[in-house]
C-alpha cells in the first residue's frame, strides 16, 4: 500500500505548565479535504505550529509520502511542499497581488526580477483558481476572501502539496465562502491534500472527505464524513466527564442588577439583550469569535457602541469608556490578564491601586500607608501568595496574578463583575480557589457575567448560560443541572 | 552562597546607583587630569601669612620697623590686604601701611612710604601683586636703603585640581541650568513612552514671547514687577500650550509624538524667527531678514532672574532645583505621577483600569512645554529674547534622560535620574573644555559614545532582570 501523502503520530508538546499534545495521530492522502475539529484548546493550533514548523514537537513524527520530514524553520518546512494558511494573513498589504505571490522566492534572471514574467505567472495561478483577481492591485484594497485567494495561489506558486486552513471562513460572507469551496475543490483536483480547521460543522460536512476529532491534546477519532454525523462529532468533541472540581454553593438570587438592552457594534456584536441578576453567576459561552469578549468590552466600555444601552439596578449607566463604567460600578477581569489586566513590569501595589487612587490619593497626593494596609487586606481573603508588595506582578504566577486584578476590583466594590475566561492558563488547584471567590462574590450579591470556553466550567459554576454565535446571543439555558456539553455546542456551532 | 550572591548585589547597585557612581567617578577623572597652581587670595590666606610674618619678628623689630601691606585693585585684593592689616595690628605692629590699586599706583605709595623713611620689614602681598617685577625684593633694595633688609611674602601657593573648585562648580551648574530644567519634562514625556522633539524650539519661541510681552504689553521700561511677572507667565504659558497642542495631536488625532512634535520644532523655531524680525524693534537691523538679533527687554530688573544670587547661589540654579524637587515629589507621591508610569507602563491596561489616559498624556506634553517655557524665560533674562535659543537642547534633553536611567521604552525612570544623567553630561563638557588639547569635534564623538554605551547597559540590564525573574 503507498504511503499516505502525511502522516503525523504521537506528536507531542509541552509549554511551561501546559501540555498541549499529548500524542495526536493524523493522516492526509493526496487530494483529500481532512476537516480537523475540536473545542477551543484541544490543540489545534500547536498541531499546526507544528506542522508548520513554528514550533518543534517534543516527540513523534512527521512523514511526507513515507520519508521522515526534518524541517526545522517555517521556511524548511515551506520548501518541504506545506503551507498554512493563517487566519491573521500573511500579506505586505501595500504590495501587489503579484509582489505577494512571489515575495521570498521571485523569477530572476542575473538578480533581475522579471517582473513581466512573474505577473504573467501570477495571472496564471489565479484564473486556475477560478478567480478574477488583478495581479497588479494592492493587497490591501482586496477583501480578506480575496486575499485568502492570493495567500493560496502563493502556496501553490511554492509548489505546496498541502495547505493548512485555519479558520478560513471566519470572516467569509456565504457566497465567499461557497467561492473559496469551490478553490478547495480545485485543489482537490490538482491532488493536493487540504487540512480545514474550522469550529462550522455544516461547513465540515459540505467540504471535507475525512474528520479528524481532536480533544485535549490527543486525537479521540477520526471518521469518514460520509459515515459520521453532526451529533456524533460533537460527542467526540467534548465527551469528557464533568469533573467534580466546582465548589457547591447557596444560591440567593434577586432583582436585576445589569440589564442589558440590544447592545450593537457591528460585525462583532449584534442585539444583544440579557440580564444578570444579583446574587446570579451567568455565563457567556460560544466559540472563539462569536462576541463573547467583545460583548464584555462593549459593557465595559473598552470599544465604542454602536448602539444599545446599559442598565444597573435600574438606572441607565455611561459605558462610552472604561472610567465611566468603572464609575458605575462596572469592572472587567480582561482575557487577557497580561496585555490589558496589568502593568507587568510594575509592582503589585501600583497595579492593586490603580483604579483606586480616588480613596488611596486624596486630593491627589498618595497615602501609600492606605494602600498597603488595603492591599495586606485583600492578600490575606484572597490568599494572594507575594513575597512582597512591590514585587513585579510578572513574577507572580498565573493564578496570583488574576487574584491581584480581582483584588483591584473588589477594593473598587464594583457591582457588576465581567470575568473573560478567568482561569485561562491557571493551574487546576488554584482554578478551584478562583471558583471559590467566584461564588462568594455572588453571595455577596454582586452580578457576576462568565465568559468562558470550557464547558464543564459553565456547566460548573453558571445559574444560567447564554450561548453566542456569530455576535448574537442564539440561546439561553436556564435549566443548568440538565443542560449537557452537546446541548451548548450545539447551539454554539449554529 | 553568599559569595554567589554578591555579583547580583553589585549589578542590583549597579542598576540602582550606576548613573551616579559614573558621576562621582568623572569628577574624580576631571579632577585627576587637569591641576593648575593656587594661588590664595582670601582674607583668611591673608591673616594667615600675617601670622606667618609677625612669627618672624620679635616684639622690638615690630615697634620699630614698617610693615607694607600691597594688593591690586578690585573687591578681592581690597578685603585680603585689610584682612593682613588687621592682624599686623593686633599682632602689635606698630607701622603698617596699606595699600591697594593698580600697579602705576602702588610705584606712587612706594615713594610716600620711602618719604617716611623707616626701614621697612616686609612687604605682605598676594601673588598677583607680588609679581609685579618692581615688587621683587631686588627691585626694592636697588629702589630705597629703607628697603635693606625687606622680605617680600605672599600666601603659599599649591597645586589643585582645576575641576574642584567652588567657582568651577557654580558655573558648570548655571550653565546647564536650562537643560536641566527641560530634562524635567522630557522625562515625564519618556516615562509614558513618548518624545518631545520640539523643547529647543519652543524654548526660543517662549524667549522671544516673554521679550516682547514685557516691552509691549508690560510696560516696556517702566515694567513694574507685576509686569515683569506677567512677562514670565506669558513665556511659560506659551510653552505649555505648544506642548498641549503636541499631546491633543498625538491622543485625538493618532498622530506618533515623534512626527507631533517634529513638525512642532519647525513651527516653533518658524514663529521665533517671525516674531523676533517683526516685532523685534530693538534690532537696528530689522530691515536684514537673516538673523533676527536678541529682543533687549527694556526693564533692567528681569535681568534678576538669571544674574540674581540670592545666599550666593545663581537663581538659575535655585530654580531648577526647585523644579527637581517639586517634579520628584509630583511623580512619586501623587496619583497623577502614578498614572503617568501607567500609561507608560501599557496604556490599555491602564486605560481599562480607568486611567484617564489622554487627559494624562495631554498634561505631561503641556507640562514638558512648561519647563521648556521656563527656560526660555531664563534665557530671555541673560540675553533678551532670542529666536536662535535653545537650538538642538532636545536632543541634549533626551541625552540627558536616557544617561539617567529612564527607558525609553517607557513605564520606568526617576526623576533623580535625570538630575544625575544631567550633570553627567555636563561635568563631562566642563571637564573636556578644561582638558588642554580635546578638539569640539572630539568632544561630540565622545559624547556620542556615551549615550549609546548607557543605553546599551541599560538594554542589558534589562535583559538581565527580566531572566532573573
Amino acid at each position: 500500500m503507498r504511503a499516505p501523502l502525511l502522516r503525523m503520530s504521537g506528536i507531542q508538546k509541552r509549554f511551561p505548565g501546559v501540555h498541549a499534545l499529548r500524542g495526536v495521530d493524523l493522516e492526509l492522502a493526496a487530494g483529500e479535504v481532512l476537516a480537523l475539529v475540536g473545542e477551543n484548546g484541544a490543540g489545534k493550533s500547536t498541531l499546526i505550529k507544528v506542522l508548520g514548523a513554528a514550533q518543534q514537537p517534543d516527540a513523534g513524527s512527521v512523514e511526507i509520502d513515507g520519508a521522515p520530514l526534518v524541517a526545522a524553520t517555517p521556511h524548511a518546512a515551506q520548501r518541504a511542499g506545506i503551507a498554512i494558511i493563517y487566519q491573521e494573513l500573511n500579506l505586505a498589504g501595500a504590495m501587489t497581488v503579484t509582489d505577494n505571490i512571489f515575495l521570498g522566492h521571485g523569477l530572476t534572471r542575473w538578480g533581475w526580477v522579471r517582473r513581466a514574467a512573474e505577473r504573467d505567472a501570477a495571472a496564471e495561478l489565479l484564473a486556475g483558481l477560478g478567480v478574477a483577481i488583478d495581479p497588479a492591485a494592492e493587497c490591501r484594497t482586496l477583501s480578506i476572501a480575496e486575499q485568502q485567494v492570493v495567500e493560496i495561489a502563493k502556496a501553490l506558486s511554492l509548489d505546496a502539496r498541502i495547505v493548512v486552513m485555519d479558520e478560513p471562513t471566519a470572516a467569509l460572507s456565504p457566497a465567499e465562502v461557497e467561492r473559496l469551496f469551490g478553490v478547495i475543490g480545485e485543489l482537490k483536483q490538482r491532488g493536493i491534500g487540504v487540512i480545514y480547521v474550522s469550529h462550522r460543522l455544516s461547513e465540515v460536512l459540505e467540504i471535507a472527505d475525512r474528520v479528524t476529532v481532536l480533544r485535549d491534546g490527543a486525537t479521540v477519532g477520526e471518521s469518514p464524513i460520509a459515515a459520521t454525523s453532526r451529533e456524533a462529532i460533537i460527542e467526540m468533541m467534548v465527551g469528557r466527564k464533568l469533573e467534580d472540581e466546582f465548589p457547591p454553593r447557596q444560591v440567593d438570587i434577586g432583582e436585576p442588577r445589569l440589564v442589558v438592552d440590544r447592545l450593537s457594534r457591528e460585525p462583532d456584536v449584534r442585539d444583544v439583550s440579557f440580564a444578570v441578576r444579583a446574587g446570579e453567576i451567568v455565563a457567556l459561552t460560544g466559540l472563539v469569535g462569536s462576541g463573547r469578549t467583545e460583548t464584555a468590552r462593549l459593557l465595559f466600555g473598552a470599544d465604542p457602541a454602536d448602539a444599545g444601552q446599559v442598565s444597573i439596578d435600574g438606572q441607565v449607566v455611561s459605558t462610552v469608556r472604561p472610567r465611566a463604567a468603572i464609575a458605575a460600578g462596572i469592572c472587567l477581569l480582561t482575557e487577557d490578564r497580561k496585555s490589558q489586566g496589568l502593568i507587568l513590569a510594575h509592582g503589585v501595589q501600583e497595579n492593586f491601586g490603580l483604579p483606586n487612587l480616588k480613596r488611596f490619593a486624596p486630593w491627589g497626593l498618595l497615602r501609600p500607608a492606605r494602600e498597603s494596609t488595603a492591599l495586606d487586606n485583600y492578600v490575606e481573603q484572597l490568599q494572594v501568595r507575594l513575597a512582597s508588595r512591590n514585587q513585579r506582578v510578572a513574577t507572580l504566577s498565573g493564578g496570583n496574578q488574576q487574584k491581584v486584578v480581582l483584588a483591584k476590583w473588589l477594593q473598587k466594590n464594583a457591582r457588576v463583575i465581567i470575568v473573560d475566561e478567568p482561569t485561562r492558563g491557571i493551574d487546576v488547584g488554584a482554578k478551584r480557589e478562583i471558583y471559590h471567590l467566584l461564588n462568594a462574590l455572588a453571595a455577596e450579591g454582586k452580578a457576576i457575567l462568565m465568559i468562558s470556553s470550557e464547558l464543564p466550567e459553565v456547566l460548573g459554576m453558571a445559574d444560567r448560560i447564554l450561548v453566542m454565535h456569530d455576535g448574537r446571543i442564539t440561546g439561553e439555558i436556564d435549566d443548568v443541572a440538565a443542560a449537557t456539553q452537546q446541548e451548548i455546542m450545539d447551539l454554539a456551532v449554529a | 552562597m553568599e559569595r554567589a550572591a554578591s555579583p547580583q548585589k553589585l549589578i542590583h547597585f549597579l542598576s540602582q546607583f550606576g548613573p551616579l557612581v559614573l558621576l562621582l567617578l568623572l569628577c574624580l577623572f576631571f579632577s585627576m587630569i587637569n591641576w593648575r597652581e593656587q594661588h590664595p587670595r582670601s582674607p583668611a590666606a591673608g591673616a594667615r601669612l600675617a601670622e606667618a610674618i609677625l612669627a618672624d619678628f620679635d616684639a622690638e623689630a615690630k615697634a620699630d620697623a614698617a610693615f607694607v601691606v600691597l594688593a591690586g585693585h578690585g573687591e578681592e585684593d581690597r578685603a585680603f590686604a585689610e584682612a593682613i592689616e588687621d592682624r599686623f595690628r593686633k599682632g602689635d605692629a606698630a607701622n603698617v601701611s596699606t595699600f591697594a590699586g593698580k600697579p602705576q599706583e602702588i610705584r606712587e605709595f612706594l615713594d610716600t612710604v620711602v618719604e617716611q623713611d623707616r626701614s621697612v620689614a616686609a612687604v605682605a602681598t598676594n601673588h598677583r601683586t607680588g609679581s609685579l617685577s618692581l615688587l621683587s625684593e631686588k627691585a626694592l633694595r636697588q629702589r630705597h636703603e629703607i628697603f635693606a633688609d625687606v622680605v617680600v611674602r605672599q600666601p603659599p601657593s599649591y597645586r589643585w585640581p582645576i575641576f574642584l573648585t567652588i567657582d568651577n562648580f557654580r558655573n558648570l551648574l548655571n550653565n546647564t541650568a536650562t537643560i536641566a530644567i527641560i530634562a524635567v519634562g522630557m522625562t515625564i514625556v519618556i516615562i509614558t513612552a513618548g518624545i518631545d522633539l520640539s523643547v529647543g524650539s519652543v524654548m526660543a519661541l517662549a524667549s522671544v514671547m516673554t521679550a516682547v510681552s514685557i516691552n509691549s504689553w508690560y510696560g516696556g521700561a517702566d515694567a513694574t514687577t507685576w509686569g515683569l511677572y506677567a512677562g514670565a507667565a506669558t513665556g511659560i504659558a506659551v510653552g505649555a500650550l505648544c506642548g498641549a497642542f503636541n499631546g491633543m495631536v498625538t491622543t485625538y488625532l493618532r498622530v506618533p509624538p515623534f512626527i507631533v512634535t517634529l513638525a512642532m520644532l519647525m513651527i516653533a523655531r518658524g514663529l521665533a524667527f517671525e516674531i523676533a524680525t517683526t516685532r523685534g524693534f530693538a534690532g537696528a537691523g530689522g530691515a536684514a531678514r537673516s538673523t533676527p538679533e536678541a529682543i533687549k527687554i527694556g526693564a533692567e530688573a528681569f535681568g534678576y532672574l538669571s544674574r540674581g544670587r540670592p545666599l550666593g547661589i545663581p537663581l538659575p540654579i535655585l530654580i531648577a532645583l526647585g523644579l527637581y524637587i517639586v517634579a520628584h515629589l509630583l511623580m512619586t507621591r501623587t496619583s497623577f505621577g502614578r498614572y503617568v508610569y501607567a500609561v507608560g507602563g501599557n496604556r490599555e491596561a491602564a486605560r481599562l483600569s480607568g486611567v484617564p489616559v489622554f487627559g494624562v498624556l495631554i498634561a505631561v506634553y503641556a507640562l514638558c512645554g512648561a519647563t521648556a517655557g521656563l527656560s526660555g524665560i531664563l534665557d530671555a533674562s541673560l540675553f533678551g529674547g532670542r529666536s536662535t535659543a535653545g537650538e538642538l537642547f532636545e536632543l541634549q534633553a533626551i541625552a540627558a534622560v536616557v544617561v539617567g536611567g529612564t527607558s525609553i521604552a517607557g513605564g520606568e525612570g526617576r526623576i533623580s535620574g535625570t538630575l544625575v544623567g544631567t550633570l553627567i553630561i555636563a561635568v563631562i563638557e566642563t571637564g573636556l573644555n578644561q582638558t588642554q588639547g580635546v578638539s569640539p569635534y572630539q568632544r561630540q564623538i565622545i559624547f556620542g559614545s556615551l549615550i549609546l554605551v548607557t543605553v546599551v547597559l541599560d538594554q542589558l540590564k534589562h535583559r538581565y532582570t527580566s531572566g532573573a525573574a
